[in-house]
């Protein structure tokens, strides 16, 4: 196979590997690439080409996702750095965060318990609120100090919250579908 | 905007050659083919002049000799037990699926993965009665545009599963078509729309067509439509509102335990009133029984608004969870295209309308404008030349996942990922010396395994004696472009490899499409043996022209000796074909195929370096 496959997210789409990113400027690349590898391009050649430009455009899409979403973004630019994000292994958090934990936990479980559709939808801008000061935590380690510890630490965190937020997402869903 | 013109590897028919390709939008109530001619595309007509095909299949004897559209559709109060209307609602459904049996007047019999219907002709798979109506209109096509298809871009409701996928394109193959692509029917609207219109940003497609509803939501950005979401109910749609004006109409007449004729009549009627409602504040409903009594009704449009409230409201909730996957506020949307002929019912579009704050665009023909847009699709799979560049990027619209322990499902491939995509999972296993493994696939968004749809089922054996825990076993989902799962497994940790490609439980095996060819090709004079040939040397020589135009665009790419085993293998394809044997030509393909591999790879990475680039190669 070609070398192509084993470029990283970043060089794939041109852009600076950093977790900063320009999302238009992604998107913009995306674009572009996605119509050069997809396979409605290859729909008339052969089987070759075609294998070829369905394994390019899943590998286009999944890079995609990864560096759209800055969770996945980050925990790939640890994972570029050779750094192991312990999520499933290192629960040790600072006994703050699990206390915030275990309140936006309570607030989610009140509300579904409640049927409350309108305080879901609170409890869910909060933590979307709560993620994006992360996030920036996170754009400050990873690219202003490469202090991996913190941001490996600062993904382990925004685990809990995406988790968070998929809880409070289903319980919303379940109350108006 | 253009995108980029590079003469893409393909796509670069000489301009004098246009392949004759078609879009077909198989619906559950009419069928639709079109084509694009000299740059527009246009649905073809019958010799009649008419435009849609009733989706109504009519076994006329145990031969298998068949009627299909209005022929059929005139005879079904008649012999409706022979006369398959709506079979789009069974395709790829099991008995249990289905809620409705009892209204329906076929006898219907359970087979593994999908139900089948007995007729006179004998028991019919809905793949084999949709096969009768994609043969008509493969027939139509071809005799209108004087020619042998390419192939055919069809078109299916965003919102249906992998089994009704599988089953859909199984139909097309019986049907002796080529199937470019399956295309999602609001995809398909939106694209017509889309490029007709040149709009931008962020639209929404409410597709409420006979049996089945679609909401799409996509961002339109130069020449790209890329689906954000996709949300639906395969099993509602205007068969629904005839159902509960038939059942308003056995109310107020008073009547019950009616006969199938008598039935099919009355649901006839309930549509006519249905569709005449939509012009008119008032109808007159009047049957005659098959035991002479008189029904004579009259309907308001206020009634027939007031007995299906719950059924429009129904149709909101795709949109609400559409847009909340999307993450897009109602006010966001710059347009909602409505599509499918129950769309014309005014209270449908005033509930849209009211739900996003601004009238929908209605200013397309409903019942046209998806088959236009696979048209459109197929034009350019087929490797035509195409004025506006644009690319189309459809999601999955259901989760994929496996059980595990507890009946639970654990998703793998979440709904509304872009296509195609792939994900690997590893598992292990729980007890020492096991050999063996289950897998269980599963489509939908429940948490239990048994309120989800099965896909398939199968047992990844050899796998090396260890102890628990200790081997690892990654299973691979691959999702393509038509939105079909393929399932690989490999045990990775031991260096012994097993793998294995898995075809869904439901869909057809290669065999049992020969077979049904071969049935239905008993009382038609076709050979199927010329036929291979011929589809084999089609490809051939498709592929062979492909090959010789990467060559003359990129030929810099390949060394000389390299060069050379590609033009050796081109050879040998010309050989094969004038030896018109079915074998030789194709195993001369598969050689070309092989021998092109790295080319293929280089001339890809080319073409990308180009694109990020910006080059336009049409300005060099």
């Amino acid at each position: 196979m070609n070398a192509d496959f084993n470029q990283d997210h970043f060089a794939l789409f041109g852009l600076p590997r950093r977790f900063r990113l320009d999302d238009a400027a992604l998107d913009t690349a995306y674009r572009k690439v996605a119509s050069e590898v997809h396979p409605d391009r290859y729909a008339h050649a052969g089987d070759a080409e075609k294998r070829l430009a369905l394994m390019m455009a899943t590998r286009v899409n999944e890079a995609y996702r990864t560096l759209r979403a800055p969770l996945a973004r980050a925990r790939y630019l640890l994972s570029l750095a050779g750094v192991d994000t312990q999520e499933e292994t290192n629960t040790s958090m600072p006994p703050d965060f699990l206390m915030a934990q275990m309140e936006w936990r309570e607030a989610v479980g009140d509300a579904r318990a409640a049927r409350d559709v309108g305080a879901l939808e609170e409890v869910s801008a909060n933590l979307a609120r709560e993620r994006r000061g992360y996030e920036a935590e996170l754009a400050e380690a990873l690219d202003d100090r490469s202090d991996t510890v913190t941001a490996a630490l600062l993904v382990r965190k925004l685990r809990f919250l995406e988790k968070l937020e998929q809880e409070a997402g289903d319980a919303i869903e379940a109350l108006l579908f | 905007m253009a995108l980029l013109q590079i003469a893409e590897p393909g796509l670069s028919a000489a301009p004098h050659q246009h392949r004759l390709a078609v879009g077909i939008d198989l619906g559950t109530t009419n069928s639709l083919v079109a084509t694009v001619r000299s740059g527009t595309a246009t649905v073809l007509p019958d010799t009649q002049g008419r435009s849609l095909l009733p989706s109504v299949v009519r076994y006329l004897d145990a031969g298998g000799s068949v009627s299909v559209g209005y022929d059929a559709q005139a005879e079904q109060s008649r012999d409706p037990a022979n006369t398959v209307v709506s079979v789009k609602r069974f395709m790829g459904r099991g008995l249990a699926d289905l809620s409705d049996t009892a209204t329906q007047p076929y006898r219907f019999v359970d087979a593994p993965g999908m139900v089948q219907l007995v007729t006179r002709a004998g028991v019919k798979s809905p793949v084999e009665v949709s096969a009768e109506i994609l043969r008509t209109l493969k027939a139509r096509a071809e005799e209108s545009l004087g020619g042998e298809l390419t192939g055919a871009v069809i078109t299916v409701p965003a919102y249906f599963d992998d089994a009704q996928r599988q089953a859909t394109k199984d139909a097309a193959r019986l049907a002796g078509l080529n199937v470019l692509r399956l295309l999602n029917e609001p995809t398909a609207a939106a694209i017509a729309y889309g490029l007709d219109n040149g709009v931008e940003g962020v639209y929404v497609v409410y597709d409420l067509g006979g049996g089945t509803l679609d909401v799409s939501v996509l961002r339109l950005t130069r020449g790209v439509f890329e689906v954000l979401s996709t949300s639906g109910d395969s099993a509602l749609g205007g068969d629904d509102f005839d159902h509960r004006v038939y059942c308003w109409i056995l109310q107020e007449a008073g009547l019950s335990g009616i006969s199938p004729q008598d039935s099919r009549l009355l649901l006839t009627r309930a549509r006519e009133a249905k569709e005449a409602l939509t012009e008119h504040g008032e109808t007159r409903i009047t049957v005659l029984l098959s035991d002479g009594q008189a029904v004579d009704l009259s309907m308001t449009q206020a009634t027939l608004h007031d007995i299906t409230r719950t059924l429009v409201e129904k149709t909101l909730m795709p949109v609400r969870k559409a847009l909340r996957d999307a993450r897009i506020r109602p006010e966001e949307v710059k347009g909602v295209v409505m599509v499918g002929g129950a769309t014309r019912m005014p209270h449908v579009q005033k509930a849209v309308g009211d739900f996003f704050g601004q009238t929908p665009l209605t200013n397309l023909d409903p019942d046209k404008v998806v088959a236009l847009g696979a048209a459109i699709q197929a034009n350019v799979l087929a490797g035509n030349k195409q004025t506006d560049d644009w690319l189309l990027l459809d999601v999955i619209p259901l989760s994929l996942g496996i059980e595990t322990m507890g009946g639970l499902t654990e998703k793998i491939i979440p709904r509304n990922s872009t296509l195609p995509i792939a994900r690997a999972q590893d598992f292990t296993t729980f007890k020492d010396g096991q050999t063996a493994m289950s897998i269980h696939v599963v489509q939908g968004e429940r948490e239990l395994v048994n309120d989800c749809r099965s896909l398939a089922r199968f047992v990844l054996s050899g796998i090396p004696p260890m102890v628990a825990g200790a081997a690892r076993i990654r299973i691979t989902f691959q999702v393509d472009a038509d939105g079909l799962l393929s399932v690989s497994a490999r045990e990775q940790g031991s260096g012994v490899e097993a793998s294995i490609a898995v075809k869904p439980s439901y869909g057809l095996t290669d065999d049992e499409i020969s077979r049904m060819l071969t049935d239905s090709l008993a009382h038609v004079t076709t050979d199927i043996e010329a036929r291979k040939l011929r589809e084999a040397i089609v490809d051939a020589e498709s592929l062979a022209e492909a090959t010789r135009n990467a060559l003359t665009s990129d030929g810099d790419l390949l060394a000389p000796e390299e060069r050379q085993q590609v033009e050796t293998a081109l050879a040998a394809v010309a050989t094969a074909i004038a030896r018109q044997e079915t074998r030789a030509v194709n195993e001369a393909s598969a050689a070309l195929n092989r021998a092109t591999e790295t080319f293929a790879a280089r001339r890809m990475d080319r073409n990308v370096q180009r694109a990020l680039k910006g080059q336009n190669i049409g300005n060099l």
